[in-house]
């Protein structure tokens, strides 16, 4: 009986401002979904982040003979110099592990890597390519220590750090996030003034209803209860729009741009699409309940 | 059952008290006729016996309870003692007969088996047996009225407000109308009118309060409209 009225008061409430419901499911929807995928790419970066914490490494180059690099002076790197800069590296705290990448092995990885291109490949000679050390850190973030301690030690030709190429990548993720969440905020306050809008339109059709109510003794649950549902039932539907707009990003974007790396174990998982999508529509809802009551509060007094 | 202890109503930007030290009992089952001039106050007292408004000083007590320390939370539960009846009827113009009675119990969360047994009775103590399933707008006006009597009355009120419930039917009508709240006056209801209709104060003969710039001035059993008009 009583849920059986509310439905009816609902409903009919829904139907009288048809447009402003769909306004607010526009705005509900759009505004989710860009929370949404700022919340993805976040737990996007930290997958991202994660995976390649475990690969990155910092590469010692070392000096060949006839070298261009200023600080070998065109000398290869002698033995012992090798086997004191391995020490050095060894001794440094925070690193995990070192390996000796040789002229040959680089050669053979070079070979690997450009076996499309014949021409370069037949071109280089064994003697060209460099040996290096490969450092793996414990904390890849802290890589300054390493760094300097090995710089300029004499034979060292050069030293790269993967994390410095990366990190650029990720700031650029970073700085999208932010938008994203900006623009949702903007728009999840959008929404909420569209929502006490059409509650109050809503209020002021069905005045008579609700004056009637108010002197036979309805509870205030029981005459504002049909506002605040169809404030729910707009944001529920939204947030409905905005889940299938997240699965869909989900599939086109990130699994596209994990396609890139190549390596499942960067993907967004399915458990965080859930999971992102269960945080926008108990959002999306929640701000859809507060607006109609905030809104009710100043329309229905008792 | 109503109880006016030195009460003042002073509207908010109005230099001019609605109600000036207003004290005043009615008991239960009684019938009163509150009368005077527009702006003399009667709307405003049933307006406080509702707790629609609040007094700036006195007290009031309706139906046992003192409204002052009555919470927002209880208002709906002190007015679905109450019932009222006003001039321009306010009906809701989609719902037909039976519809507007019943809806004055669906919102109290009444069972529809309640409804469907107590709608009908009183639609027929108020005359309109038959008429159940027509609209408002294919109603005359007291029958019109009558429907707003039947949906005051439906859920037993101890107390019934009236506000010139026959401002806006014909004298010969107004009989009709007068009989039904008569009717439901002997169920035991006490009736509040307020009323400018002279020719029907008269003819009932009942107590008359009248009100002049929110003061009484008149309180009398059994009286009339009074010498002056």
């Amino acid at each position: 009986m009583r849920a059986n009225f509310i439905f009816s008061e609902v409903w009919i409430g829904l139907r009288r401002n048809l447009t402003m419901t769909i306004a607010v499911i526009i705005t509900v929807a759009v505004g989710m979904a860009m929370l949404g995928v700022g919340l993805m790419i976040n737990a996007q970066v930290s997958t991202m982040k994660r995976y390649w914490d475990d690969k990155v490494e910092i590469s010692v180059f070392l000096c060949t003979k006839g070298s261009a690099m200023p600080d070998c002076n065109g000398k290869a790197i002698t033995p012992a110099q090798t086997n004191a800069l391995k020490t050095l590296i060894e001794g440094t705290p925070g690193v995990q592990e070192v390996f000796f990448e040789s002229q040959a092995d680089a050669y053979k990885n070079f070979k690997e890597t450009y076996a499309a291109s014949k021409a370069l490949v037949e071109a280089t000679r064994v003697e060209d390519l460099p040996a290096s050390f490969r450092i793996k850190l414990v904390d890849p973030d802290n890589y300054q220590p390493i760094i300097q301690a090995v710089k300029g030690q004499p034979g060292v030709a050069q030293v790269t750090d993967q994390k410095e190429l990366i990190g650029k990548f990720f700031d650029m993720l970073d700085t999208l996030t932010i938008y994203a969440l900006a623009v949702a905020i903007i728009l999840v306050l959008a929404a909420a003034l569209l929502i006490g809008n059409t509650v109050r339109l809503s209020a002021f059709n069905r005045r008579r209803e609700t004056g009637i109510m108010r002197l036979v003794g309805a509870s205030n649950l029981y005459i504002q209860l049909p506002f605040i549902m169809e404030g729910t039932i707009a944001g529920l539907i939204g947030g409905v729009f905005a889940a299938v707009i997240l699965i869909v990003t989900k599939v086109m974007l990130f699994e596209e741009i994990a396609g890139y790396f190549g390596d499942a174990t960067a993907q967004l998982t399915w458990n965080d699409v859930a999971q992102t999508i269960t945080i926008t529509m108990i959002i999306g809802v929640l701000i859809c309940v507060l607006a109609s009551f905030v809104t009710l509060r100043r329309y229905l007094r008792v | 059952m109503i109880h006016f202890d030195n009460v003042t109503k002073v509207y908010t930007n109005q230099n001019r008290a609605a109600l000036d030290h207003v004290s005043v009992d009615v008991d239960k089952g009684e019938f009163v006729f509150l009368v005077g001039p527009s702006g003399s106050g009667k709307s405003t007292f049933l307006r406080l016996v509702l707790k629609e408004e609040r007094p700036n000083s006195g007290a009031i007590h309706v139906a046992g309870k003192d409204l002052a320390r009555l919470s927002n939370f209880k208002v709906p539960h002190l007015r679905r003692r109450i019932g009222c009846v006003f001039q321009d009827f306010r009906l809701l113009p989609n719902k037909n007969v039976y519809e507007n009675v019943a809806f004055a119990l669906e919102v109290i969360g009444k069972p529809r088996r309640f409804i469907r047994k107590v709608v009908p009775e009183v639609i027929e103590l108020v005359g309109l047996e038959g008429k159940a399933h027509r609209m408002p707008d294919e109603l005359s006006g007291g029958e019109q009225q009558r429907v707003a009597m039947a949906r005051a009355f439906v859920n037993r009120p101890m107390i019934l407000l009236a506000d010139e419930p026959t401002g806006n039917i014909d004298p010969a009508t107004s009989i009709g109308i007068m009989k039904v709240l008569d009717r439901i006056n002997r169920t035991g209801t006490t009736v509040v009118m307020a009323t400018h209709d002279a020719a029907i104060v008269d003819s009932m003969r009942k107590r008359v309060v009248e009100l002049e710039d929110g003061k009484i001035v008149r309180d009398q059993s059994r009286g009339v409209y009074g010498q002056a008009y």
